[in-house]
């Protein structure tokens, strides 16, 4: 991560060796205050440099324009051609950090001047209409904590050795605020009889989604923060559609236009892709909910543990609306047992849960399953594939074990 | 299922997504906002004290609209003016596509584009245009807004109408003579459109 540019540093901190620094107390603070690049000059220190200093004997770094995170602490995105994972097993809690939120995109992240942008509503209204930034802001605002899940987020490993990252990382959550779409309906003058609207994207692949109108009135939003702040890049800065509870696609980043009509425009992203095999030849088209899943996300892969308490942690969600239990086996899913869930358990989003275990050192296998609101419970593997005749494909969110080794080292199995 | 089937089953899955990776009437009357009882998460006491329009934001022109609105809709809709053919579409194919899809559409190393052979091993999983696409529109459509991949939105509508015939009659849908233009293209009835089926999962315990 780089560090704020716009402190120049009277010394560059590169050049400061720890010792000079530390020959005269006056002369460090005096440095220090002199580079105002404090954060930067800690974090350009290594680990063990760090670790070997007593703290309560050198004054600390002064305030700074930026936090940083800690030098010890490096959680990290896994990227590929086409998409970034969040490392699920180094987070705690509900809030992906925004810079460890996943990316999925389909024609690399655009630069958008946020002076330039401007969003284009039109099709089947009274009045088809530009709003700027500026304008999308001054309406009334609204927020909510919402999972993002990409729909083709399911990974297995035949030796294991796999983590959380790798299995669903292409899952992490925000709070996101913006303006409601149904305000932006009524200002437009949607027709009643605009069935579908297309969301069409400002970047290279102009990504482009039918999604149902009563969805727009529903609960859709048009966001412009992520988490206190301006989204991110990655996450389609200056300005997203976020639709609770459905596949991340759908959710058209550095969106330029909606286009209201009577039918669905069968882009290629909901025809070639983002459809699945569900058997008898059949392929399924606008699977829009996110169905339910949970993952253990500790102990697990690369993690090692020892016999004795062992905490078990993990996240579950629901595109159908909120988790109402999660189940924890220890013993290969013969016996299940309620685990705590965190407050504030919220509608469509990561609610994360604990269930305290004493491991005897027996190799054994665990895992979790969510139920939501609805009663729908999270399927095995094998379930799966026998209601989509044997495929796998795009929403597959089975039960994940683990399979604790006698050694303490934690591996991933298929259910 | 053991689970080694179901690893290779997911092996294919997993090459395919990453090698690409009630309508609710709301009337508004003199006296303010109605909104339709099916909707009850819309009468939270703020949405009923916000006034019917804000009057943010200006009109926008047909001229700025028609500049955006690129899309091709499966009745042909959207479709712009111009022709192509196969000939001159396979040509551009080689210059500008082959080196990512292959030189027939089949040896990527990006999506395979043409069915192709289908009698060796694996092809039962192949997906491309001829057997997997539901709207011939769809294609014109992508290629128009995101083909070349390092070149996205530089080709002419006569280039893309030429793609399109190409990559049809290498499917195996289009005859080798054949014009290609708003009026026929939507016209071709691709394969895969009847195995398309909408979601059909409902809320509660049912696994789909
Ligand atoms: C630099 C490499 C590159 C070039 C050149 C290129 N493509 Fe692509 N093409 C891709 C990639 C990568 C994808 C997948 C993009 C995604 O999934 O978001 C793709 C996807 C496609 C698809 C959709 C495939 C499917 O099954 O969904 C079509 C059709 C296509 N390209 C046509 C073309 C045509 C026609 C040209 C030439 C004008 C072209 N491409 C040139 C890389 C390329």
């Amino acid at each position: 991560m780089q560090q704020s540019n716009d402190r120049k540093p009277v010394v560059s901190s590169a050049k400061i060796s720890r010792r000079n620094l530390l020959a005269g107390a006056a002369a460090a603070s005096i440095v220090l205050v002199q580079t105002a690049s404090g954060k930067a000059f800690q974090a350009a220190l290594t680990a063990s440099e760090l670790g070997s200093e007593d703290p309560t004997k050198v004054p600390g770094v002064p305030p700074g324009t930026l936090g940083t995170r800690s030098p010890f602490e490096k959680p990290t995105k896994t990227p590929s051609d086409t998409s970034s994972r969040t490392p699920l097993q180094d987070l705690h809690g509900m809030i992906t950090p925004s810079d460890l939120h996943y990316e999925r995109h389909h024609g690399g992240v655009p630069a958008i001047d946020p002076a330039k942008y401007e969003l284009v509503i039109h099709g089947m209204v009274e009045k088809p209409m530009v709003f700027t930034l500026a304008d999308l802001k001054r309406f009334p605002s609204v927020s909510r904590i919402a999972f993002l899940e990409c729909s083709g987020n399911y990974r297995g490993s035949s030796d294991g050795k796999i983590r959380p990252q790798e299995i669903c990382g292409l899952t992490s959550q925000s709070e996101w605020t913006g303006v409601a779409l149904s305000t932006l309906f009524r200002e437009v003058g949607v027709s009643p009889k605009a069935t579908w609207f297309l969301a069409e994207g400002g970047d290279a692949a102009v990504m482009t989604r039918s999604v149902p109108a009563h969805k727009g009135w529903d609960d859709a939003i048009i966001a412009y923060a992520q988490n206190g702040e301006a989204i991110r890049p990655e996450q389609g800065y200056p300005v997203r559609l976020f639709l609770p509870g459905w596949e991340g696609n759908a959710n058209v980043k550095w969106l330029r236009r909606i286009e209201l009509a009577d039918a669905p425009f069968m882009t290629r992203e909901e025809t070639s892709k983002y459809t699945e095999a569900v058997g008898g030849g059949k392929i399924r088209q606008f699977s829009f909910t996110m169905d339910a899943r949970s993952i253990i996300t500790y102990p697990a892969y690369p993690a090692k543990v020892e016999k004795g308490w062992i905490e078990i942690r993990g996240i579950a969600w629901s595109g159908r609306g909120k988790v109402t239990r999660v189940e924890v086996s220890t013993d290969a899913g013969k016996t299940w047992q309620h685990a705590a869930l965190q407050q504030p358990v919220l509608d469509k989003a990561i609610t994360t849960f604990r269930y305290l275990w004493n491991w005897d050192g027996t190799p054994t296998e665990i895992m979790s399953r969510t139920v939501d609101e609805t009663g729908y419970v999270q399927p095995f593997l094998k379930q799966l594939l026998a209601a989509r005749g044997g495929n796998m494909g795009y929403h597959f969110n089975p039960v994940t074990a683990w399979y604790l080794q006698r050694d303490g080292l934690v591996l991933f199995r298929g259910t | 299922m053991s689970w080694l089937k179901a690893r290779s089953m997911q092996e294919s899955t997993i090459k395919f997504i990453s090698s690409a990776l009630v309508v609710v009437a709301v009337s508004l009357t003199a006296t303010g906002l109605k909104i339709s009882r099916q909707h009850p998460r819309m009468l939270s006491a703020d949405t009923l004290s916000q006034p019917a329009q804000f009057g943010f934001g200006r009109p926008a022109t047909a001229a700025e609209i028609a500049i955006l609105d690129i899309d091709v809709r499966p009745d042909g809709k959207g479709l712009p003016g111009g022709e192509g053919n196969v000939a001159d579409g396979k040509a551009i194919f080689q210059q500008k596509c082959a080196s990512c899809h292959g030189i027939t559409g089949t040896e990527g190393p990006n999506d395979r584009l043409v069915v192709g052979d289908t009698t060796k091993g694996g092809a039962r999983r192949i997906k491309a245009i001829g057997n997997y696409w539901p709207y011939a529109t769809t294609v014109f459509d992508y290629i128009r807004r995101a083909m070349p991949f390092n070149q996205p939105g530089s080709l002419t509508d006569e280039e893309v109408y030429s793609l399109t015939a190409y990559l049809l009659n290498a499917n195996g849908l289009l005859a080798e003579n054949a014009r290609l233009n708003a009026k026929t293209l939507p016209q071709i009835k691709m394969p895969a459109r009847d195995r398309f089926v909408p979601d059909d999962r409902k809320d509660g315990p049912e696994i789909r």
